[in-house]
């Protein structure tokens, strides 16, 4: 064991893998893994919508998953989200924010969606201010 | 014995990044066989080191910045339809455009991983080239965003037009502010990185530069998802 991979291993503190982790090579081939999903995710929503593959009413839940699965590949691919111990904060960090965001924006359209069926139509609204 | 050796190696201090103590034993450099400190944590003994609790608090702020950004979302999402007799979505937006626009923001985010495989490699040039074509790819992102914008407003499509161009226009125009927030940001990286070396400070500036320009790219994936084609099917 030489004194240089010695002194290489001691200047990096714990929890940062990336002397000892991976090759550099891994770490492209993860990049290029990850680009080439992206693009294939990024091209199915494209084609879903602009040719007619897929029956018309399910065009929103295909779009919706194709985008999950994205986001998916994008936090591990990209930004190397794992359940590593040193990554179990941001995994749970990142569960709360998916819950906040989910009720936000279900929260609106269930909410809103309700307001509409229950509110007067319009015309009729402008007849009784008359 | 090769499986003996691996299975040593693998279990030795230096392949473990959570290990408490960091200097060498009392067996001294060759004694007591791998000759390292034993007197070592696993899993989750020890304190995280800082790049860890920089990442986090970080990734923190960035929720937090995703959370807002749902609030504009659910107010595009509700005022969708709200075109007020005015263009809807599908008058409007041009794939051609969408698609490059997406092309160059995707390939933005691989070329930022690379920069930062680069500065794992401390590779000077390497890391200012690709943080380079990083910016360039965000510029003409920007640069189709505004004449898309332009083209829209003239043809008096603006945001006063109607509810649903009021959320087009905030929620696009919000990521586009991110994006030159992260262009910006991304100059004075490639003049740090220049000027002070690849110190360990400078290190975690670009690991938070690169989480934040990843997380634009998952904006925007949600914004071509529910504003772009969603608006295109409806």
């Amino acid at each position: 064991m030489s004194h240089e991979t010695d002194r290489n291993v001691d200047d990096v503190g714990p929890g940062v893998m990336e002397a000892v982790d991976r090759s550099i090579g891994e770490k492209i081939q993860g990049y290029a893994i990850g680009l080439t999903l992206a693009v294939m995710l990024t091209a199915a929503s494209f084609g879903v919508v602009y040719t007619d593959l897929i029956w018309g009413p399910a065009i929103p839940a295909a779009l919706v998953a194709l985008a999950v699965a994205q986001i998916g590949v994008h936090l591990v691919f990209f930004l190397h989200l794992t359940t590593a111990p040193d990554n179990t904060n941001n995994a749970l960090a990142l569960a709360f924010g998916v819950l906040i965001v989910t009720l936000i924006i279900a929260g609106s359209l269930w909410i809103i969606a309700h307001l509409n069926q229950n509110m007067m139509p319009m015309h009729q609204m402008m007849q009784m201010q008359r | 014995m090769s499986t003996t050796d691996t299975f040593l190696r693998a279990r030795a201090p230096e392949s473990d990044p959570y290990r408490l103590g960091r200097d060498r034993g009392w067996a001294g450099p060759n004694g007591g066989g791998i000759g390292r400190d034993y007197s070592t944590g696993h899993g989750e003994g020890g304190p995280a080191s800082k790049s860890v609790i920089v990442g986090f608090g970080f990734w923190v702020f960035l929720l937090s910045d995703i959370v807002m950004f749902s609030a504009f979302f659910a107010a595009h999402a509700v005022l969708q339809s709200a075109t007020a007799g005015g263009p809807s979505g599908h008058d409007l937006f041009d794939p051609r455009n969408i698609v490059i626009e997406t092309s160059c923001l995707l390939l933005s985010s691989f070329t930022c991983g690379l920069s930062a495989v680069a500065a794992s490699m401390r590779s000077q040039l390497g890391t200012q080239f690709w943080l380079l074509i990083t910016g360039i790819l965000g510029l003409a992102f920007l640069a189709f965003e505004a004449r898309d914008f332009a083209t829209m407003i003239a043809a008096g499509a603006g945001p006063q037009r109607s509810a649903f161009l009021s959320s087009f226009f905030s929620v696009v125009g919000l990521h586009g502010l991110h994006v030159s927030a992260g262009l910006l940001w991304l100059g004075t990286m490639m003049a740090q990185v220049f000027v002070k070396g690849f110190r360990p400070v400078i290190m975690r500036r670009l690991l938070c530069f690169n989480l934040f320009w990843h997380v634009l790219d998952i904006i925007w994936v949600a914004l071509f998802t529910i504003v772009y084609l969603m608006g295109e099917g409806l």
